[in-house]
């Protein structure tokens, strides 16, 4: 058992865990202490000093996230001197800070803000210095903004970057007052190793890093009568977008949020979860194809294990990293782009609309979604197949940017065609979820049957967060046609978090693992926990996220991709078969080796 | 074993290791053959310790005698604190300036001096001092700053 340690804390006693840090006692009483380069999904920095306490017979202040409790320990969370110290530490933030707040995407949702507010700062004590700092603005790149006269230095995003997504695009530069956060040689995003994963951008404390929005763009295709506007929303936005709108954590909201986009205008509400159904039937005959041509026609030139393809990042770390398992990664476009290419071939055929004229718009829980719609092989059906990606975030500015009473409006249902899916396309919000939609209809292909696990649900490859996850499935009694997969062992990986990822693709690299399928997302939890979903997002909140998807999933009246009655009908129209010719012209695509720097 | 100029990134790395705390040695390696770490030195070695090229540039970018642009074969650092500064540092550098015809912060055109300030080198008893490459020079006079860069002028 863990040892406890006694203190007190502004005259409260309390017994923690031995370990825990005075900032984890005081949250334990809930004391609040403020704090800027703290984040509980990432090491201990103690470099932004704004959680100092006193401590009885200490002269120095700690920094209550670095330090651990001590048996005896007497802290004042709010005396005179830390109240001072805390805000001579947010001014001397502020004196290098641009602080043109109401210029700032960040306005209002800033924590550096909050604590000045909080803090009434506003003597001028200290010089202020911007004016004398050459501060760059990198705006390259096509999803994330950088703004180093915005950064404090607290080295979040710099934590983030490695710790999680083993990327380390962004690392600290120079030192002293030249001390910057830096990409290799000061390149812009774009040019370098990031993955636009934007986990970054989700944990800047200020408008440092930032998604670049496409709002405006948005309204002025809205607001063009000539356009005809469909939006897409992915899985994992409709468990989160109540957080930007004040709602509880972990609240489904499909359908306010469907009645929320018709009411801001967009012609056509539907759904990316059919694109993930219709990912679903490609990726898994892929799959088959690959695996018959490996185990029958003993075919060398065959790549397996078979790699996801629907994150994004995920893709561009690979392309970095890893480029010589290209061949690896299925060649399914992700949901999004499968449903650009096809808004504007299949849906604009069907509501005899001319393409031109379509404008094709996604609501996703991620920022390198912004870079995919903008890659140059996403143009399959003559034109840019996705316009304009929005995130989580941006959706939630502009709901209240009409005023609209988001938790008052009625429940409402996608528009149709294009806007039907099932719980197998539900689940691709989350870690775990694309493989196990997968083997929900891969397995019925092969043996006529449902998978063998209670209720569809295929708990070992949801497992928790965090780690990385292995599944075996024998494939028995199957159909003639699929007699080679008789006895076959199916082995399956899933990572989310592109530090996992990178285990893995070690691991294969190494011969250490011997997989056939494989699902990397590339941000933590999945796109549950994507960059470009509300702020704050942290292991609790993913929890409970995912929890509300997989409920999703459960209330959906199908879960399996093959039997989405508009899948069944877009075949019969339009695609014919799967990996068919015009499967292969607007669904499917290629990679780019790239360098890693 | 001395590393060679067509491979030098490997027989370093073969020399101090793959771990990040070879990172130094080979860095240091680097600018003891070449005077400055290029970018594409620095995304080698980036590759060859499983680091990012960030990583790198940040650790070269935090010491000031890891250089990460193109520098003269003598680099001049004449110490720039307060002691030094009172001792006539300034008429030092005027006097180097007029002899290179470069300013604090430049290279020579055919690439054999760059002249820097630095922070203290710890002679403040025998300030002005500098260094060229790895020797010291303290007690800087005019006419001693004239004989000492005449020396190198005629290497």
């Amino acid at each position: 058992m863990t040892k406890k340690i006694n203190l007190t804390i502004d005259g409260i006693h309390v017994g923690v865990d031995e370990g825990a840090t005075i900032l984890e006692a005081a949250s334990s009483l809930n004391i609040h202490i403020p704090s800027l380069c703290y984040h509980e999904d990432l090491c201990v920095a103690g470099n932004c000093r704004v959680c100092v306490v006193e401590q009885e017979n200490s002269k120095n202040l700690p920094a209550s996230c670095a330090t651990p409790v001590a048996e005896g320990m007497v802290i004042l969370t709010n005396s005179m001197k830390v109240r001072m110290a805390r805000k001579h530490i947010v001014e001397l933030l502020l004196s290098e800070h641009n602080a043109d707040c109401t210029k700032c995407y960040k306005n209002g949702l800033c924590e550096l803000q909050g604590l000045a507010s909080q803090m009434l700062t506003g003597d001028h004590l200290f010089l202020d210095l911007v004016p004398d700092k050459k501060y760059t603005i990198d705006m390259f790149n096509t999803a994330i903004i950088k703004d180093d006269s915005r950064c404090i230095r607290c080295q979040r995003c710099v934590r983030t970057c490695e710790e999680l997504q083993s990327v380390s695009a962004l690392g600290v530069a120079h030192k002293g007052n030249k001390m910057k956060i830096s990409t290799f040689f000061e390149h812009s995003l774009f040019e370098v190793v990031c993955t636009n994963c934007g986990q970054c951008v989700n944990r800047c404390p200020t408008g440092a890093l930032i998604e670049r929005n496409y709002i405006d763009q948005v309204w002025d295709a809205i607001y063009d009568p000539g356009k005809h506007v469909v939006v897409q929303t992915a899985p994992a936005v409709r468990v989160a977008l109540g957080e930007s709108l004040g709602m509880a954590t972990g609240r489904i909201v499909t359908g306010k949020m469907v009645a929320a986009l018709r009411r801001l205008g967009f012609d056509s509400v539907l759904d990316t979860d059919f694109t993930a159904d219709l990912t679903i039937i490609e990726e898994g005959h892929e799959l088959l194809t690959r695996l018959k041509k490996a185990l029958v026609d003993k075919d060398p030139t065959v790549s397996l294990p078979m790699f996801t393809s629907c994150s994004p990042g995920w893709i561009k770390f690979i392309e970095h990293t890893f480029p010589d398992y290209l061949p690896n990664l299925s060649t399914c476009k992700s949901p999004q782009q499968m449903f650009g290419a096809l808004a504007k071939t299949y849906y604009a055929q069907k509501r005899k609309l001319d393409p031109k004229n379509v404008v094709s718009v996604s609501i996703m829980p991620c920022t390198a979604k912004k870079f995919e719609a903008n890659r140059p092989e996403m143009r399959s059906s003559g034109y840019k197949d996705v316009d304009f990606v929005l995130t989580t975030r941006e959706l939630g500015i502009m709901i209240k940017q009409v005023g609209l009473d988001f938790e008052a409006l009625p429940e409402e249902k996608f528009d149709s065609f294009m806007g039907s899916s099932t719980g197998a396309g539900v689940i691709f919000g989350s870690t775990g979820g694309v493989m196990e939609a997968a083997l929900r209809t891969a397995y019925e292909i092969v043996t006529g049957r449902e998978v063998p696990f209670e209720g569809l649900n295929i708990l070992p490859v949801r497992g928790t967060e965090g780690e990385v996850r292995e599944a075996t499935i024998k494939i028995e009694k199957v159909k003639p046609e699929w007699g080679f997969l008789e006895g076959v062992e199916l082995k399956c990986a899933v990572a989310n978090g592109l530090a996992h990822a990178k285990t893995i693709m070690q691991n294969v690299r190494d011969g250490k693992a011997n997989y056939h399928f494989i699902e990397v997302m590339a941000c933590p939890g999945g796109c549950l926990g994507g960059g470009g979903q509300p702020i704050p997002t942290n292991k609790e909140i993913r929890t409970k996220r995912k929890a509300a998807i997989y409920q999703e999933d459960m209330g959906m009246p199908i879960r399996k991709s093959h039997e989405n009655p508009e899948i069944v009908e877009i075949y019969k129209e339009f695609l014919e078969h799967p990996l068919g010719h015009k499967s292969h012209e607007l669904l499917h695509t290629s990679y780019t080796p790239r360098k890693r720097y | 074993m001395v590393p060679t100029e067509s491979n030098y990134i490997n027989e370093l790395v073969e020399i101090h290791g793959r771990s990040r705390t070879s990172l130094m040695p080979i860095l240091q390696g680097v600018v003891a053959l070449k005077n400055y770490i290029s970018d594409q030195d620095m995304t080698e070695i980036a590759n060859e310790l499983d680091l990012s090229a960030a990583q790198v540039y940040g650790t070269a970018t935090f010491y000031s005698f890891l250089d990460t642009i193109p520098r003269g074969e003598y680099v001049i650092r004449v110490c720039k604190t307060i002691t030094c500064d009172m001792h006539g540092k300034r008429t030092i550098i005027q006097t180097m300036e007029d002899m290179l015809k470069i300013k604090v912060g430049e290279t020579t055109p055919n690439k054999k001096f760059t002249l820097l300030e630095t922070n203290c080198l710890g002679w403040c008893h025998e300030g002005p001092a500098m260094l060229i490459n790895d020797t010291p020079y303290s007690g800087l006079t005019v006419e001693k700053v004239h004989d000492i860069i005449s020396e190198y002028m005629n290497k």
